[in-house]
């Protein structure tokens, strides 16, 4: 069981800056994130795009953004659980909350901060009628573990990085075959990229299957068969041993849904005119993921809603101390 | 001055909404106004499908780019007349254009 003072959900900017904020009062923290890199939406929808408001940068690529706060952070060493979904919370007589993801990692906090941006990042999936009924043996909307396809012949489907870099790396490793099927003949993924991915089709290590998509799923003997239409209308039937449809990730609000808090639009209610508490005593949500009168959804407020609640989270772990807010001009880092 | 989109929803119920052509405002967020159930998550930055819509007018709309393309070809709702809203500004050029919410995508 991973012990904390604040269980963070969510490792966007805003779950990464409250480890700072948390550290300058000496609390630890751990932040559980769907997501296999922190980041949030920076890493996982805009990474290379400039980012023009926040304070001190004139423009900051998202994903320098990310790697800055990281190194900020680092003198208070948070603990990561990534790639796993904050799923159940329970609170004990204490008044402890234990938060267990999908995978069954258990963290316990006497602090839970929320800050969970959009929600977590789920697959987008084809809305093809028995996909829920082969998905299971035959289906994979991302990619875990590579080696699982050793000796497979596997399609890929999908126009963007993780289609085109996945259809790469299978061209070069483990894969018996790889067949990549896009709607369009044009990818949106990185030049070198496509052109390594159009050089492997001419040199037969990738089969391209263009203007084209799959359509709906037949199984017979262990293998699953693709129907496939073209612009067209030229059809043909694929069989392979596993499809991956990587469409990329649209978030969904998720399991923290469920968790008894007061939600509005999607989003979590909280006390502004206070520190961002929630209708349950110990949780607090910040950044996108809250809402209240006159919110906005910028990265700058929910730095500045971290600053903020921590200061409550304090007064909740330690209620027999007295916080005197001190100046890091003065104090410099002291990392724990 | 305002401008009138024919917005049809995913309940097929169809609703004339205003919209002013001076305040910088795009059809994504014109329709999160309205409180249709636009996502909007990438923000407006044509990095997501959540904003898809179909246009069933001939209003002269700005060229696609390749980044609306790309996310357009990766929807599997996508249709000849698809348009991300947030890609399409308010001006008069879109007076009376005539509109259809796509599915959400799963």
């Amino acid at each position: 069981m991973i012990k904390t003072d604040i269980i963070i959900i969510g490792a966007g900017p805003v779950g990464l800056f409250t480890v700072f904020e948390a550290g300058l009062l000496k609390l630890k923290c751990h932040l559980i994130d769907a997501l296999p890199i922190p980041g949030g939406q920076c890493a996982e929808i805009y990474p290379k795009k400039p980012i023009y408001d926040i304070p001190g940068y004139p423009t900051i690529q998202a994903s320098v953004l990310v790697d800055k706060l990281m190194e900020q952070i680092k003198p208070f060493s948070p603990g990561f659980t990534l790639g796993e979904t904050a799923e159940t919370l329970e609170k004990d007589k204490d008044g402890n909350f234990t938060v267990t993801t999908t995978q069954g990692t258990v963290h316990t906090a006497p602090v839970v901060a929320i800050a969970g941006g959009l929600g977590v990042f789920k697959p987008r999936k084809p809305p093809i009628e028995n996909l829920h009924t082969l998905e299971k043996k035959y289906i994979h909307y991302i990619v875990k573990e590579p080696s699982i396809f050793n000796k497979k012949n596997i399609v890929i489907s999908g126009g963007g990085d993780s289609a085109l870099d996945w259809a790469l790396y299978f061209a070069e490793n483990y894969a018996a075959s790889v067949k990549l099927i896009h709607r369009s003949d044009n990818f949106r993924a990185h030049n070198d990229s496509v052109q390594k991915a159009l050089n492997y089709a001419k040199e037969g290590k990738i089969e391209m299957i263009l203007n084209s998509e799959v359509y709906s799923l037949d199984e017979k003997e262990d293998n699953i068969f693709l129907n496939v239409r073209s612009k067209n209308k030229e059809t043909q039937n694929i069989k392979c041993d596993n499809w991956l449809p990587l469409f990329g990730l649209s978030p969904k609000i998720g399991p923290i849904g469920n968790w008894g808090l007061e939600i509005e639009k999607n989003a979590i209610k909280v006390n502004n005119s206070t520190d961002y508490s929630t209708n349950v005593d110990g949780i607090f949500a910040i950044g996108d993921v809250n809402t209240y009168d006159g919110k906005l959804k910028l990265i700058l407020c929910g730095f500045h809603e971290a600053a903020i609640m921590v200061q409550s989270a304090f007064k909740k772990i330690h209620p027999e101390k007295n916080n005197v807010l001190k100046y890091t001009t003065v104090t410099g880092i002291k990392g724990f | 001055m305002d401008i009138k989109i024919i917005v049809k929803d995913r309940n097929n119920e169809k609703k004339t909404v205003s919209a002013p052509i001076d305040m910088n405002l795009n059809l994504m967020e014109v329709l999160k106004i309205h409180n249709y159930p636009i996502e909007g998550t990438c923000g407006g930055m044509a990095l997501c499908a959540s904003c898809h819509v179909y246009v069933n007018s001939e209003n002269l709309l700005p060229t696609i780019s390749d980044s609306e393309q790309a996310m357009l070809d990766d929807n599997w709702d996508s249709k000849q007349n698809s348009r991300l809203a947030c890609q399409i500004p308010m001006s008069k050029d879109v007076d009376l254009l005539n509109i259809e919410i796509a599915p959400e995508s799963f």
